[in-house]
């Protein structure tokens, strides 16, 4: 009865099917959508849980760390998993909640060698990774490839998050050039709030799935900025560059190629979120 | 001809939930025939039919401890 839903559906989805911006249709859109979520650490461990509780049907996690004891104050889907891979925890974690969502692990760094190849499966990208060069190629590949793309960063005790989409601007748009290497501090020197990831990525996770129902306003030309110190939010608008080098009107990022990011690596310092 | 959707035996809130998923499937301006058991259930069915945008026909008791609530589709409803 009730369409293509099983009576388990209808009572897992009730109170999101429920909503009028939902309904079954919304449901049947989430449980064939596709989610690549890349780090599944501080951002990644609640955009992954509230993903995969919101059914959306197949979830992609990037991670080639291993969970270690001083994750688990801010990831937390990794409980009793010290040692294991991150992506297989994160599998485990999202089979134990919701056996609607199929999880594609990849145990590998995102690189210049796989980014399109990965991105190009999915609908929405969530950026959960932890460093800058990584933010430019996720940025770059998901403007070449033109998916929507949820962007969150943090430290200490502040974060924010924007949403790229074409035609909006993208995260070079905002942020033309990473910082010189050493200016910002990385977690493992300044710290970060444990619950901090844990709001930035939830909004991430909700972008995602208003993107795919294609409800609400997204945060496309605005960073969404958050103190849990202050207990403040805050919003910044964010202009499209037309001189910028990957969706400008004449970009010079055509093709994702490694020589853009290797330079950023090499100075680029593991911030492990 | 009317759609039926026995829902006796069934409980809050999926008793709407199902009514909403029947309607979704179904064209505008046709009906719906609900079967329920329960009189919480068919004030809440119909209240949350209502505030969906669905036009309520008729709400009648058709036999001890059953209700009917008969609705129609509108065109697009929220």
């Amino acid at each position: 009865m009730s369409g293509s839903f099983t009576e388990e559906q209808i009572r897992r989805y009730s109170r999101q099917i429920i909503l009028p911006e939902v309904g079954g249709k919304g449901q049947r859109r989430l449980l064939v959508s596709r989610v690549l979520v890349l780090g599944a650490g501080g951002l990644g461990s609640p955009a992954i849980a509230y993903l995969a509780a919101a059914g959306v049907g197949t979830l992609g996690i990037i991670d080639n760390d291993l969970v270690e004891v001083s994750n688990l104050q801010r990831q937390i889907i990794h409980g009793g998993n010290v040692g294991l891979s991150k992506a297989k925890s994160a599998e485990s974690f999202v089979r134990n909640l919701n056996g609607d969502v199929d999880v594609i692990t990849y145990e590998e760094r995102f690189s210049a060698a796989n980014a399109r190849e990965i991105v190009k499966e999915y609908d929405f990208v969530v950026d959960g990774s932890d460093n800058f060069p990584t933010h430019y190629l996720i940025n770059d590949t998901c403007v070449l490839e033109k998916k929507p793309c949820s962007h969150g960063s943090i430290l200490r005790y502040e974060g924010y998050a924007t949403t790229i989409k074409p035609g909006g601007p993208c995260y070079r748009c905002i942020f033309k050039k990473p910082p010189p290497p050493g200016l910002i501090p990385n977690c493992q020197e300044a710290g970060v709030f444990g619950v901090l990831p844990g709001i930035i990525g939830t909004i991430q996770a909700s972008e995602a799935l208003k993107c795919i129902l294609g409800i609400g306003e997204l945060l496309v030309g605005r960073l969404l900025c958050f103190n849990a110190l202050d207990m403040t939010f805050y919003e910044a608008a964010a202009e499209k560059s037309e001189d910028c080098s990957v969706c400008g009107e004449q970009p010079k990022i055509t093709k994702i190629d490694a020589e853009n990011y290797l330079e950023m690596m090499a100075g680029a310092e593991e911030c492990k979120i | 001809m009317a759609e039926v959707l026995d829902l006796r035996g069934e409980v809050c809130p999926y008793t709407f939930i199902k009514t909403k998923l029947k309607l979704e499937e179904m064209e505008s301006a046709e009906d719906l025939t609900v079967l329920l058991d329960d009189s919480a259930a068919t004030a809440n069915v119909s209240k949350s039919l209502h505030s969906d945008g669905y036009e309520i026909l008729e709400l009648r008791c058709i036999s001890q401890g059953v209700w009917e609530i008969r609705v129609r589709k509108h065109e697009s409803p929220t």
